[in-house]
């Protein structure tokens, strides 16, 4: 329902919001110029003090207004002669025009009306009301991606302009929101919708008898200037007319003949009420806060802007299903719960291989769930994002309700894939939480929950072939996302290892792409990129990307990253063919969730095989000398230990504190997780101080160091689930 | 210059409905480029005293900021009653406003004076800025106004 108000009020709103924004955020200049421009009255001065000095210069003074930036300005009748300017209340002289600034009036009217008058005052408050009702449903739809109002300005991840929006978002969210209430509030003062009782000092007759000088009026000399707002003189034409006062506090009369206030009426709680949202709205008195409310309005069309693209990457990746069978008559059944709708993509990718394969697939959001109407239904394949802290996908809303609420479930067994990303905590986490509601109620399994992570093809290709094999067909997945731009790489040196011990790894070093001025300014392609990213290759000969992590970082000067010769892989055999000189099409894949972070706390690093990569990039990055401690795997050190040479140096720079190898290719094979429980004690420590752990490397054996870990920490009453809430676990595995 | 032009039948104390001894008189406003936005203008007449005799026209919507045609507001003792029904837009700098009004035929050659405040946001208030005698003779020549209006005329 948030979402729902936020598109299509956003997409609508957009233009009008944005223009309001922008012309209310030029608008905020303006008292701040004020506030350094004006002659300031000297301390203490008194209303009597001032008016005298003026009217010692102009003898027919009509009136004088205070606005709150102090700005002093006078109205008189010499003879026929009508004049008026700012006056320095230091020598009582008109220093410069009073007429007000063309462009200031200008933006007020378009601001508040557009100018078309009343009807445009309807719709700049149309406008406000959709800015609001944008702020509201945008800081739930934020609260619910990262998990809740208490983790408001968590970091976040993803596409370019989804991050940009919502990190604009979470900053101005406040300003905007009381921008817009007040805005509304201004409106419905305008056409009298609330009525403010505004102090009223009515008519007051004078006394009879000879006018006071101004400087003898006491009702004036007790007044300071700075209380001041507005003073009118006695119109001579009317017999025992009064001196009219408006002041912070209320309205009243001076009696010209006495120098007494009469009739004097104390300005109301509402009134005092409706200044404040004025000046809160208008910055006139608050220069300071205006200019900040100023700052946060340009986020808005910017927030226009990435929003209506966030919106069209999702139209533009909204996936036709074609051949999609009834829902009575479809063998499988392929239910989707997408949030983005990247997963929609791998649905298609997968019913169209299945249909291809001569079954017929009916493919349906989650929130479609209608057991009771698969009739001959074989199998039922979930595919399962998450949304935020676990929560559904939008495109699987009341999927676990109904699940809970059935008697009975289907007699077609169940595979489920999730879709995450390892880099948060919840990775997948709606997908287990419809894997356990199945098991609980008995739902028998087709497949053992699998997972893609990031879109990555290779996973999807995989789980393919294990669905295939539980339905005795051949079945290759082959689903490319939109490819970024790649660049040409050119191979500078390639260190080999491991062949002996059959496990063939090739340290690969290109040289940096050229970088063009506008991605050096957007950070785009080879421009920005850390150890610990990821850079996609495509082969020759299939259009499946291929993600290696990243062993340097730009300012290494140089791409660099590990790879292992699969037998049979197309990728990793091109790659480890390559020749010095040679170069492959590549691209940047930014991975915020597997980085070292700043500060100071100690390091564990943790891999296996060309899982060192990044780490050693962290390594090497560490000029620092945060105590890095380095838990590496290979199978033999005289034949795989990559970086070998590289480590014994870094040790004794300092970038290096702790360095531990595990061995299997010998008598008493030793894997990395054995190397951390022979040093539980040093990690307990270490955890116990802040230290952030980080893992890279196969599945397996990312597994076995989180068991190893789980049995470690126990005893501290300390997980590496509660550790990856913290941020302070992190895996990179593949 | 655009004209506005407002037909009224409207009943106050001067003015009548479509009766014997009442005529429809026209008033022009010429306004002034001031560098404003809308004027608030007030019509009304005094008698030869010089004591209020009631409103003609309203020129503005919002009551609130009656008390800016001070002039008006004092004589009418800021009374909005005394505009019921007729009042209009406020007029744009450089526009020409045109009023049509039946008015009593008693009003003119009796020593009544029409006068028109006028008033624009953030900018002074104009009491008086035109004070014209009604006169069949004084009908078609125009009386300069001040700050906001650069002349008032009426015609038969």
């Amino acid at each position: 329902m948030s979402r729902f108000l936020h598109r299509w009020p956003g997409l609508f709103a957009a233009l009008l919001v944005s223009v309001i924004a922008l012309s209310g955020a030029a608008l905020s200049v303006f008292p701040a110029l004020d506030r350094v421009t004006v002659p300031q009255a000297p301390a203490g001065m008194t209303v009597a003090e001032l008016a005298a000095s003026i009217q010692a210069i102009h003898p027919g003074l009509t009136e004088i207004r205070r606005s709150p930036s102090g700005r002093i300005t006078a109205w008189w009748v010499d003879g026929d002669v009508q004049g008026y300017g700012h006056v320095d209340p230091q020598t009582g002289q008109a220093t410069a025009s009073a007429d007000p600034d063309p462009v200031e009036r200008w933006l007020t009217n378009f601001h508040r009306s557009l100018f078309l008058d009343d009807t445009g005052r309807v719709i700049t408050a149309i406008g406000a009301a959709m800015m609001l009702v944008l702020a509201v449903t945008g800081a739930m739809l934020v609260a619910r991606r990262v998990g809740g109002f208490r983790r408001w300005f968590t970091p976040l991840k993803g596409p370019f302009s989804g991050r940009l929006h919502v990190e604009l978002a979470r900053v101005a969210v406040f300003a905007l929101v009381l921008s817009a209430t007040t805005a509304l509030w201004m409106t419905a003062d305008n056409f009298e919708l609330v009525t403010i009782d505004l102090a009223d000092a009515g008519f007051a007759e004078a006394a009879e008898g000879a006018q006071l000088p101004l400087v003898q009026m006491q009702a004036l000399v007790d007044l300071p200037l700075s209380d001041l707002r507005n003073l009118q003189m006695p119109d001579p034409t009317f017999a025992g007319d009064t001196l009219r006062l408006e002041t912070a506090t209320g309205a009243g009369h001076v009696d010209p003949t006495t120098g007494a206030l009469i009739g004097w009426d104390e300005a109301g709680f509402g009134q005092q009420v409706s200044e404040t949202i004025y000046m809160l709205h208008t910055g006139q008195g608050a220069a300071v806060l205006g200019l900040v409310l100023g700052l946060m309005a340009l986020a808005v069309p910017v927030m226009a802007a990435t929003g209506a693209l966030v919106w069209l990457a999702g139209q533009r990746s909204r996936v036709r299903i074609s051949a999609n069978q009834p829902v009575g008559k479809a063998e499988t059944i392929l239910l989707v719960g997408s949030e983005g709708g990247s997963t929609w993509g791998f649905a298609a990718t997968l019913h169209a291989a299945l249909t291809a394969t001569g079954q017929s697939v009916h493919t349906a959001p989650m929130s479609a769930f209608a057991p009771e109407r698969y009739r001959v239904a074989k199998r039922i394949i979930v595919l399962a994002a998450t949304y935020g802290d676990g929560d559904a996908p939008s495109s699987a809303n009341g999927f676990l309700d109904r699940l809970a609420a059935m008697d009975r479930v289907p007699d077609a067994p169940l595979a489920v894939l999730g879709f995450g990303d390892r880099g948060y905590p919840t990775y997948c986490a709606y997908a287990d939480a419809v894997v356990a509601a199945a098991q609980s109620k008995g739902w028998r399994e087709l497949l053992p929950l699998d997972t893609v992570d990031r879109q990555s093809p290779q996973d999807f290709a995989r789980w393919g072939r294990a669905l295939g094999q539980a339905l005795g067909i051949d079945l290759e997945l082959v689903h490319q996302p939109v490819l970024p731009a790649t660049e040409l790489l050119t191979l500078i040196s390639r260190r080999e290892y491991g062949v002996e011990v059959q496990a063939p790894t090739v340290i690969l070093r290109f040289a940096l792409p050229e970088v063009t001025a506008w991605q050096r300014l957007t950070g785009a392609g080879f421009a920005r990129f850390a150890a610990g990213d990821l850079i996609g290759v495509v082969p020759d000969g299939s259009p499946v990307t291929r993600l290696y992590s990243l062993a340097s970082a730009r300012r290494d000067g140089f791409v660099e990253i590990v790879v292992k010769k699969q037998p049979g892989g197309l990728c990793s055999g091109q790659l480890y063919a390559l020749d010095v000189g040679q170069a492959v099409p590549a691209f940047v894949r930014h991975n915020p969730g597997f980085q070292p972070g700043r500060g100071r706390a100690p390091l564990i690093l943790i891999g296996a095989g060309t899982g060192i990569g990044p780490l050693a990039g962290f390594v090497r990055g560490n000029g620092r000398q945060r105590p890095i401690h380095l838990f590496f795997g290979m199978r033999h050190p005289g034949s795989d230990f990559l970086y070998g040479d590289e480590m014994r140096q870094w040790q004794a720079s300092g970038h290096l504190a702790l360095l531990v190898t595990a061995v299997s290719r010998r008598t008493q094979p030793r894997y990395v997780q054995d190397a951390l429980r022979a040093e539980a004690a040093e990690l307990t420590r270490l955890i116990g101080a802040g230290a952030r752990v980080m893992v890279c490397g196969g599945r397996d054996m990312a597994a076995g160091v989180r068991q190893a870990l789980g049995d470690i920490l126990a005893p501290s009453g300390l997980t590496p689930a509660t550790l990856k809430a913290q941020g302070r676990y992190l895996e990179d595995v593949y | 210059m655009k004209k506005i032009f407002a037909a009224l039948v409207v009943t106050s104390a001067l003015t009548m409905p479509a009766v014997a001894y009442a005529k429809p008189v026209t008033f022009t406003v010429d306004m002034n480029r001031y560098g404003g936005d809308g004027a608030y203008l007030a019509f009304y007449v005094t008698d030869a005293s010089g004591a209020y005799a009631g409103s003609l026209w309203m020129a503005g919507e919002k009551s609130k900021y009656y008390k800016h045609l001070s002039g008006w507001y004092r004589a009418s003792a800021g009374n909005t009653a005394e505009v019921d029904g007729i009042t209009g837009a406020s007029v744009g700098q450089g526009k020409t406003l045109a009023i049509e009004l039946d008015l009593q035929d008693a009003l003119f050659d009796a020593g009544y004076t029409l006068h028109v405040d006028a008033s624009v946001e953030d900018m002074q208030d104009s009491p008086r800025e035109v004070s014209i005698p009604l006169t069949t003779d004084g009908a078609g020549q125009p009386a300069a106004g001040t700050v906001y209006i650069n002349s008032v005329t009426y015609g038969f």
